[in-house]
């Protein structure tokens, strides 16, 4: 297994947002996050880079282990987990930095020097996002020339520069256009050969297209996680059923 | 009946409020045409006092003399007239006053009718002479030259390097000193406020605790509420003293001290400016870098920074036009030595400092308070230019980040 | 991994060099501010005592007190405010309530913005100019209030306008389906609800126009005046001038040293109760609106 988590709460202040997770996740797979607004989706996706550590007032308890260490053990290095752990957002926020320069930022901030090191990442990364054809000729321009679809596919390109094994994708494709949306889902696809890949999405047939296994949410609360397939045609929970129906969300 | 006159009345009131909201707009107007109309009479002058004439012998080949050289002559420094380009003769001054050096009281008449013949005979006899004279006492049949002198130009005005309004007998109405003087004390106060303002806008905005950083805010609403002049008091009892001590100077108040007090009071504006700016940097943003491996302070350098940079220099522009305008406290520090200043430890004076300290002597409507009122249209202008490029540069950046 | 640890602590290095280079900057700025402050509150406590705030000034200026210049710029203060305050919010209401978004509001906008940035001895010219020798005023109580008040117009404007936006428009939206016109919306919702903001700017601007002087020096300020103003026509002393005055260029600079820092404290003193005011209030009615 790639990731485990094992009973996982967490508490903004005294609100209980994430309640007793279990799940397992294996490698080279795609998880979707399904699940109404405000369930903790994003919450449970941020436990797996830390970023709610950011937030005060912030309380985790249970265990969640990637590649077999517990990541919030203290021996864990918070850098190189989310060196390893690559996220991107909802909506695209590249960096007020030319192209180049976007996705260098994740090599330059670890401490990498070598020109030329980072020259090949940066073209290999935008090849992978399938981006670079589209920018080879202008990586000085700044990133925000680009348009909304290609301005994601950077912040995926970015992620990627930094050799993580783990991507996670918060609605990445919620701010974009049908064609964009089309191109990120064909890239999520071609990226689960080399990555563990989870994704938070509210778009269900998004969710049956890309992943491989999908985990309903419910109020904080794991209500069901199976096979995409068994999650969209034949759901044991009649909250999942009346969900992913449109009957409620 | 009773409707339509509540109608009339909503409608008369909301007259009133609009009247109201163009008072402001009425005001800049009215400022932009008062400053102009008395700043512009300079234009329209010569630097010679208003009745007065300046005469030659006729045989002087001298066909003019520029209002620099005019003091140089009757400061005694310059004292042949070979050096301004005419014969090899020593320049002899006369002023009305002197005219009992060289007649009698019988000879100027006791009425002193006769003064416009003697001084005509004067100039005549002395080939060397140089006279400051009223015109009323410039005979019909003037036997020696009066020297034509050219109005007051902008351009002399702009880049002439004396500034002495009250010189005898041309005025030296040269800017440039002031513009100077203005710019420098400005530009070295925002270099002294800029990281110290900075470095705090930052660490309020995203290092200190929501509990500083709440004791913080109001301190610094409080060093903005400071009066200039008390600001200038205690740059007058502490800085100056300590400037002249550190550096052994002749005298404490300089540049230097203007600086360091104009970048005490830039320090509100700009960190105040710079943390809302700091402060639109969207989360998701700081977050990407995080998300990346980046700790927080490689964030604030790599991303914060640059994302916020047009809001910083808006601060900075902002910071400049204020201690380009501030007064009293430069007026109160800095010495106001009206020399083009070659070291921050020298005295120097600013265009609001001149204004606040001559208008009160100047006489209203001479040249001399229409050329304060001249320095207040390009203070006017030079403050005016800081607020359009402010609004610019905040304009232009909503529009690249929408 | 070694590697990676190296680098790490190398970023954590460099991030505590920063942040307590940072720290140390901002409290070195905190550190300015108590040293002005308390440097013109020890000494200006020995000079302040009831006498000082309540006699006239003797012997050039070297001795007595204050009182005539509390007082002139207590007049000041008054009368700038009796000409700034109505203007400023009829105008705010103007701009927020009644003008469309269009040309004519950014107009006033950037207008009142450019007001506010024209230095201070700009405006003492213009009222020199306009009140004292246009007008013929003279150098008058009318003359500097007027020209006070046309300085702090922009501040009473903005913070008036933030007072009124704060008011959220769902309440106008209840008045008008009440049957209640623009007008009486305005005056029984809106300004009621604005108000204690509406004074908090007041209260800012009053401090504003207490300290200064560039604007004073050729409409209102007299130099030495041992008697208090009987008409809107007459001259004033005033605390900021005062303060210059004895300062830089009284009979005997050394011997009016304590008047001065007396002045100064005098001064500090009103922002100080100035600004407490205007948080106290803020506060007292931000929790007020809140708990409603
Ligand atoms: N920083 C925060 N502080 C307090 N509560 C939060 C915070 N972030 C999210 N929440 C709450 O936690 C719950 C889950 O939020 P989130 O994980 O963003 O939901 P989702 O992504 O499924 O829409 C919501 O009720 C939200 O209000
Ligand atoms: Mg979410």
């Amino acid at each position: 297994m790639k990731i485990r988590t094992h009973q996982v709460n967490l508490y903004y202040s005294d609100f209980h947002a994430l309640k007793g997770i279990t799940m397992e996740i294996s490698a080279n797979t795609v998880t979707a996050l399904i699940g109404p607004s405000g369930c903790g989706k994003s919450t449970f996706l941020r436990v797996f880079n830390r970023m709610n550590d950011l937030i005060d007032g912030v309380k985790i308890t249970g265990d969640i282990f990637i590649d077999g260490q517990e990541i919030y053990d203290r021996k864990t290095n918070i850098d190189d987990l989310r060196k390893n752990v690559g996220m991107v957002f909802q909506k695209p926020n590249p960096f007020p930095k030319s192209i180049f320069e976007n996705v260098a930022y994740g090599l330059r901030v670890n401490g990498i020097n070598d020109k030329k090191f980072i020259e090949e990442r940066v073209e290999r990364s935008l090849h992978q996002s399938a981006l670079w054809d589209e920018v080879k000729d202008k990586m000085k321009k700044s990133a925000f020339e680009l348009s909304g679809g290609q301005q994601q596919r950077l912040c995926i390109a970015r992620a990627l520069a930094i050799e993580p094994s783990i991507i996670l994708m918060d609605e990445p494709a919620s701010a974009l256009d049908p064609i964009s949306t089309a191109k990120i889902e064909e890239l999520i696809y071609e990226l689960k050969k080399n990555y563990t890949i989870i994704i938070v999405t509210h778009n269900m047939q998004q969710a049956g297209r890309v992943s491989d296994k999908t985990g309903f949410f419910y109020l904080g609360e794991l209500i069901e996680y199976d096979d995409t397939k068994i999650i969209f045609t034949n759901p044991k929970n009649p909250r999942t059923q009346n969900y992913i129906t449109g009957r409620f969300g | 009946m009773k409707r339509f006159f509540r109608r009339f009345i909503e409608k008369f009131i909301e007259g009133i409020f609009f009247l109201s909201s163009s008072v402001t707009t009425l005001t800049v107007l009215l400022i932009v045409v008062f400053l102009f109309r008395e700043g512009m009479g300079v234009f329209n002058k010569t630097p010679i006092e208003e009745g007065f004439a300046i005469a030659l012998n006729k045989n002087n080949s001298v066909k003019e003399i520029s209002s620099l050289d005019m003091k140089n002559i009757f400061d005694q420094n310059i004292t042949n007239w070979k050096t301004l380009g005419g014969n090899n003769d020593s320049i002899i001054l006369f002023r009305i006053d002197d005219i009992s050096n060289y007649f009698t009281d019988e000879q100027l008449g006791d009425s002193l009718q006769y003064v416009p013949k003697c001084i005509s005979s004067l100039v005549d006899s002395l080939t060397g002479i140089i006279a400051f004279i009223p015109e009323k006492y410039i005979d019909k049949h003037f036997a020696g030259r009066k020297l034509p002198m050219d109005k007051i130009s902008v351009g002399k005005f702009l880049s002439g390097k004396e500034w002495f309004p009250t010189a005898q007998p041309a005025s030296q109405l040269g800017v440039l000193p002031l513009i100077l003087g203005t710019l420098w004390v400005s530009l070295m106060a925002i270099l002294i406020a800029l990281p110290l303002g900075l470095a705090t806008a930052i660490y309020m905005a995203e290092i200190a605790s929501e509990k500083v950083r709440r004791i913080l805010k109001p301190l610094i609403e409080l060093l903005a509420g400071i009066p200039s002049v008390v600001y200038g008091f205690f740059g007058l009892i502490v800085i100056v003293p300590l400037i002249q001590k550190v550096f052994d100077l002749p005298v404490g108040e300089t540049g230097l001290a203007g600086s360091i007090v104009l970048g005490i009071m830039a320090l509100p504006t700009i960190i105040t400016i710079s943390e809302d700016a700091i402060r639109t940097t969207p989360r998701a943003m700081k977050e990407a870098s995080l998300a990346l491996g980046a700790n927080k302070w490689q964030t604030i350098a790599r991303v914060i920074i640059p994302y916020s940079m047009s809001g910083i220099t808006a601060a900075a522009i902002l910071g400049i036009g204020r201690a380009i305008g501030e007064t009293m406290a430069v007026l109160m520090v800095t010495g106001n030595a009206a020399v083009i200043p070659h070291t921050i430890l020298e005295p120097v004076r600013t265009i609001p400092a001149t204004i606040a300290a001559e208008l009160g002597e100047a006489p209203q409507g001479g040249l001399h308070y229409e050329a304060l009122f001249a320095l207040g249209c390009i203070l006017f202008i030079l403050t005016m230019a800081t607020n359009l490029l402010v609004e610019y540069i905040s304009k232009k950046r909503k529009y690249n980040k929408q | 991994m070694a590697e990676g640890e190296k680098i790490s602590s190398n970023k954590m290095l460099k991030q505590a060099i920063a942040f307590n280079l940072f720290r140390i900057l901002s409290f070195s700025v905190v550190a300015i501010l108590i040293i002005i402050l308390s440097f013109i509150t020890i000494k200006g406590f020995r000079a302040i005592s009831w006498e000082f705030l309540t006699a006239m000034p003797e012997d050039g200026m070297t001795k007595g007190g204050i009182y005539p210049a509390i007082i002139g710029t207590f007049y000041l203060i008054a009368g700038s405010m009796l000409f700034a305050f109505p203007i400023g919010v009829l105008s705010a209401i103007y701009i927020n309530e009644y003008a469309k978004d269009g040309f004519f509001k950014r107009f006033v906008k950037l207008m009142t913005n450019n007001l506010a940035g024209i230095p201070s001895i700009v405006f003492g010219l213009f009222g020199m100019s306009l009140f004292v020798n246009t007008l013929g005023f003279g150098d008058s109580i009318l003359a500097g209030s007027l020209t006070l008040g046309l300085l702090t117009l922009p501040v009473v404007i903005r913070t008036t306008e933030e007072a009124l936006k704060a008011v959220d428009h769902s309440f106008r939206l209840g008045s008008y389906a009440l049957g209640a016109t623009k007008l009486q919306t305005i005056r029984r919702v809106v300004l009621p609800m604005s108000l204690p903001n509406i004074i908090t700017g007041l209260i800012l601007s009053i401090g504003r126009v207490s300290g200064e002087t560039a604007p004073i020096l050729f409409t209102v300020a007299a130099y030495f005046l041992p008697k208090l103003p009987t008409s809107i026509f007459d001259q004033v002393m005033a605390l900021p001038y005062h303060l210059y005055v004895i300062s830089t260029s009284g009979t005997n600079i050394e011997e009016s040293r304590p008047i001065a820092y007396g002045t100064a404290l005098v001064l500090i003193a009103i922002v100080l109760i100035v600004n407490l005011l205007a948080n106290g209030l803020r506060r007292y009615f931000g929790n007020k609106v809140k708990m409603n």
